[in-house]
């Protein structure tokens, strides 16, 4: 039977569940996810037009899996793992459907160092080779999971291909494992680590709202929710830009075609802030866009998550973006919908719940079987039907996250961006990431940053009576604290991410910015309890100056802003020994324009 | 490297034709068909009833024991025992070639309706298309100036995009259509254009508005026309969109012309959707809609965009009606996830009679940052845009402050805002349906309107571009303050 990506068939040679099998002539291939005493069912990740019954059905005695080896970064794989600019080549700039080989270029020469002596007592996990894979990334050669023996074999420096046997092990029982550049890893399946960490170190993603307010951990997990035109999009690409993990992985999962595009043009040319080289040498791109079949999307998730793990199997910290994890979501019903499952909420399956735990808790801070510290930090974007996060792909991602990023349509719309809703997000990794900020960049980093939010929640009370009296009807010390929390989230908070300079806040910078801000407000309150009208400080030169101090330093340097925090002083200064000489009062009650 | 699609794959999906008697049961647009052999999944089925008609029809779902098949121009008039069903053994298909459908009228299905020749040069083209390969496509960056304000200024349109109009029952939607059709072109540039139409369900004087608009703006000849009227059979909407974008990617792509595809309306599209959808006792998702709306409509608005190493391009621009003005309702809310922003058209500005009553604030175009700027448009376009974004946003918080403590109550920056507000609405937004802007007027209107603002309010925007634009261009507001600069 055949119903569009489902095709139900008579086994002939018994399959096995989650076995690849490929279908018909054009060997298309499928994934076999159900069966019973007559019939396996089956999702084909390829268009089924045409597909008739009789049409015969090959196992391939695998479940699904990905390949794994040199020649990865850099690339941009379908949700099967098919290379697109290899499948340009072959077919042109539309995609057709059918099997086209292999995921890794099997041509290819790599350059190859042994780490290891032949005659070493070898463990799982240990590196015994050194791949230059990109100009940031080296790649190892890993002993496989499980096995440990004597090394019997090792290639000697020089140039490979990804199926040459490069190193041969005696296991225990006395067998002999041949080594090459590359092996197969069924996607379904974690690949095995040591100890699970606790996260406690930053990522850092240089965006303000982000990191200083809603931290994010090697190794945690994070949704960030929003409807459609709130900037998820934007803001997934802002962190694959500049998170400093070692690798990123990109799924573009039911998104636009001219998402990936987009990144195709723009990494390239961006450079790392870390290493200096173009972003694109340490990035992963797996797309499944809107128009590909639907049941690849839900294996591209899979695809990206095993190659997230096969970097960190190799000690490095990985960041993986999912854009759009409702899309899944929705891939996983419409599969539902058509086995004839019973739906629970709004369609979705039953298992919704338990597939979104399993996925967001693959990631983790790990030490590697070969003793090393490895991260995969997830981070998850969520789509939720008419903006409502009550929907139950956001309710239950909601339980698997530490962090989680609201994005408010209200704040899009007046182009307010990251449109990070400061009072529904929430951060589970800032107590634990606080130790490192207080070391590495300045001990009032968590106070600051309490301090700021007080602001902000007392702001969002008061906005309740301002939008019913106006500000006017407000004392002088409550406008205080609404022209503060402006002072926050228009010179901190918001981030542009077409500025040169803005785009990217390092720790120190966000440090020294809202240490500043922070500074004027607390003056502020000087004035206020000196009666002097809130406006004569609003008026000063050096709020301007604080409006354009995100826009012009980089804070590389701390002097501009000590000179900054100076002037302040100075200015406010002022004011206050004018208040105090009665020669110099200001007219009291004059309106501020 | 970009070779033209293979032709061979098509062929593959071809199967024998065949032709069998009598149906087993009828419901609704679906018939079952027992005991067939050989048929394929989604090929092209034609239905000829005791009545001799043939009806179109598709496969929806096969089996060894029974096909269901889906039957486009409905299936009365067909009775168990007395009709015939062939199946063609290929995908539906249409054929395309440029001379053969310029300047023509089809039907939903592609037949003629304006008394010429069914295409019969061309090649045939499944009409789903294929999936554009993401490393294939090239970044759409070139500004289409449309000569209207709310949209060149605040949701800029650039060429490749796909930007729908979400708009209400009674709202002026297809003026503006028209409007954008008639005006839309790169600045400083004439190539070859081409407009495809695709009206689903939209009643015959709609669809005779159009045509006549396209007349009088001298396009007609490079218009394609397919039409699904009102009274026209509702699964048949499922193919049409389909059929025009077959077209549109034939003349974009392998003859070089520039194509805007105006889809109306998809809201139709959809609960034709729906209705094939229960008829099958789908498990239905939100609002009865079936579960894989999203990647069915993706399957349509994604075949818009430009390819690298050829010269055309296809711009879509669908229409639909928000059921109750409902944003958050599937069929917006899904589009919106899709497409690369959207026009939204508010009942309250029509009722102001603002013409187009576009509000910019739930508007958006996604690709809009990249195709404007310096060489595109204006250096100054981005900070003005978002300044105007934010002074409006800011002045619908005043106006609502306004209803309640009355206007007298507010602060004077606060009342600035209204008068901001005001201009905005009647100067900015408003415009007359044959009133073409160029960009740099509409910049500079833009600028006239927030110099009406006190000069503290102005965060977005540099010094230097209100000095350079704002004080020359803009009028001078009589803002009471003294850095007012002296005439020159």
């Amino acid at each position: 039977m055949v119903s569009g990506p489902v095709v139900r068939a008579r086994p002939a040679n018994g399959f096995s569940m989650n076995e690849m099998v490929e279908v018909g002539p054009e060997k298309l291939v499928g994934e076999v996810i159900g069966l019973d005493s007559e019939l396996a069912t089956i999702q084909v990740f390829e268009d089924t037009t045409g597909l008739r019954p009789g049409t015969p059905v090959r196992g391939q005695g695998l479940p699904l899996f990905v390949e794994l080896g040199p020649g990865l970064v850099g690339e941009i794989f379908d949700g099967i793992q098919r290379p697109l600019k290899e499948l340009r080549q072959q077919w042109g700039d539309f995609i057709h459907r059918g099997n086209i080989g292999t995921a890794l270029d099997r041509e290819r020469l790599w350059p190859f160092t042994p780490l290891v002596e032949t005659g070493s007592q070898v463990t799982p996990g240990q590196k015994l080779g050194r791949i230059p894979e990109s100009r940031g990334v080296d790649h190892f050669l890993l002993v496989p999971p499980g096995i440990r023996g004597t090394l019997r074999r090792i290639a000697a420096s020089g140039e490979y291909t990804i199926e040459e046997v490069v190193a041969e092990v005696e296991t225990e029982d006395g067998g002999l494992l041949p080594l090459q550049l590359y092996h197969r890893w069924p996607v379904r399946k974690l690949r095995p680590a040591g100890r699970r960490l606790l996260p406690a170190e930053p990522l850092i993603t240089g965006q303000r709202v982000i990191d200083t307010f809603f931290p994010l951990a090697k190794g945690g997990t994070a949704a960030i929710p929003g409807g459609f035109g709130t900037g998820k999009t934007i803001t997934q690409h802002q962190l694959s830009k500049w998170a400093d993990a070692d690798i990123i992985v990109y799924i573009g999962c039911g998104e636009r075609g001219n998402e990936m595009t987009g990144v195709l043009v723009d990494f390239p040319r961006l450079l790392d802030p870390k290493s200096g080289h173009p972003l694109i040498e340490r990035t992963i791109l797996i797309a499944n866009t809107s128009d590909m079949p639907v049941a690849a999307r839900e294996a591209s998730i899979y695809t990206g998550i095993t190659i997230a793990e096969y970097y960190r199997d190799m000690g490095y910290d990985v960041a993986l973006m999912a854009d759009s994890t409702s899309r899944w979501a929705e891939a996983l019903r419409e599969i539902s919908g058509r086995l004839e499952e019973m739906p629970a909420e709004e369609g979705f399956p039953a298992y919704l719940a338990s597939r979104l735990a399993a996925f967001y808790e693959r990631g983790g801070q790990v030490t590697t079987l070969g003793g090393e510290r490895g991260s995969v930090t997830l981070i998850g974007a969520v789509s939720p039907p008419g903006g409502d996060f009550s929907e139950p792909v956001t309710m239950h991602t909601k339980r698997f996250v530490q962090c989680f990023w609201a994005l408010d349509k209200e704040l899009a719309s007046a182009r307010y961006f990251p449109a990070i809703n400061y009072l529904q997000s929430y951060s589970a990794y800032g107590q634990r990431v606080a130790g490192w900020w207080g070391e590495r960049v300045g001990g009032e980093w968590n106070s600051l940053r309490m301090e700021a939010m007080e602001v902000l929640q007392e702001d969002a009370r008061l906005q309740n009576i301002v939008k019913l009296l106006g500000e006017e009807a407000l004392p002088d010390d409550q406008r205080r604290i609404i022209e503060s929390a402006r002072l926050i989230k228009e010179d901190f908070l918001q981030q542009s991410a077409f500025d040169p300079v803005d785009t990217y806040a390092g720790p120190d910078k966000q440090y020294l910015l809202l240490g500043v801000i922070m500074h004027f407000i607390r003056r502020l309150r000087d004035i206020v309890e000196a009666r002097i009208p809130l406006y004569q400080a609003m008026d000063l030169e050096v709020v301007a100056e604080l409006h354009r101090a995100k826009f012009t330093w980089k804070g590389d340097d701390p002097q501009p802003f000590s000179e900054l925090r100076t002037r302040i002083d100075q200015a406010m200064d002022a004011i206050l020994r004018r208040q105090a000489e009665p020669d110099h009062t200001a007219i009291i009650g004059e309106e501020k324009l | 490297m970009s070779k033209t699609v293979d032709r061979h794959q098509d062929l593959r999906l071809a199967g024998p034709e065949l032709e069998y008697r009598g149906i087993d049961s009828i419901s609704g647009p679906l018939v079952v068909i027992r005991g067939v052999r050989d048929v394929g999944f989604a090929e092209r089925v034609e239905v000829t009833g005791p009545d001799g008609a043939v009806r179109q029809g598709r496969v929806l779902s096969v089996s060894e024991e029974a096909a269901i098949i889906e039957v486009f121009q409905g299936t009365s008039g067909l009775s168990q025992p007395g009709s015939r069903v062939r199946f063609t053994g290929r995908p539906f298909e249409f054929m395309v070639s440029a001379a053969e459908v310029l300047g023509r009228i089809f039907g939903g299905l592609g037949q003629p309706l304006d008394g010429g020749p069914a295409p019969f040069r061309g090649e045939p083209r499944n009409i789903n298309g294929y999936p554009i390969n993401p490393v294939a496509r090239a970044y759409p960056r070139d500004f289409i100036q449309t000569g209207i304000s709310a949209i060149d200024g605040m949701n800029t349109l650039v060429r490749g995009q796909k930007l729908p109009i979400f708009s209400g029952s009674g709202l002026p939607h297809n003026r503006l259509a028209a409007q954008i059709v008639r005006q839309a072109r790169l600045p400083g540039e004439q190539e070859g254009f081409a407009i495809v139409f695709g009206a689903m369900g939209v009643r015959h004087d709609e669809a005779e508005e159009f045509r006549r608009s396209f007349e009088e703006s001298g396009v007609l000849k490079n218009v394609v026309m397919f039409l699904n009227l009102a009274d026209d059979s509702t699964v048949e909407r499922l193919i049409t969109p389909r059929i025009a974008l077959t077209v549109a990617e034939y003349l974009a792509f392998e003859e070089g012309m520039h194509v805007l595809v105006i889809l109306t309306d998809m809201t139709n599209y959809c609960e034709a959707l729906r209705e094939v959808a229960t008829s099958k006792g789908e498990v239905p998702s939100r609002k009865g809609y079936p579960g894989y709306l999203y990647s069915d409509l993706a399957s349509i608005y994604e075949r818009a965009g430009r390819l690298t190493g050829r010269p055309g391009s296809v711009t879509q621009i669908p229409i639909l009606t928000m059921p109750d003005d409902d944003i958050t309702h599937p069929i917006p809310d899904l589009t919106g996830y899709i497409t690369e922003g959207q026009i939204v058209l508010e009942r309250t500005l029509a009722q102001k009679d603002v013409y187009p009553p576009i509000n910019v604030l739930p508007s958006l175009s996604r690709l809009m940052s990249d195709g404007i700027g310096e060489k595109r448009t204006r250096e100054d376009h981005r900070n003005l845009s978002s300044q105007l974004y934010a002074a409006y946003a800011r002045a619908r918080q005043v106006q609502r402050l306004a209803a309640i403590v009355g206007a007298e109550e507010l602060s004077p920056t606060d009342k600035r805002y209204l008068t901001f507000a005001r201009a905005f609405e009647q100067r900015f937004l408003a415009q007359e349906e044959d009133e073409d802007r160029t960009i740099a007027d509409t910049l500079d209107l833009g600028w006239e309107l927030v110099m009406l603002l006190p000069p503290q309010e102005l965060t977005r925007v540099r010094e230097e571009e209100v000095e350079k634009y704002g004080r020359s261009h803009g009028k001078t507001a009589d803002t009471g303050n003294k850095e007012q600069p002296a005439a020159p």
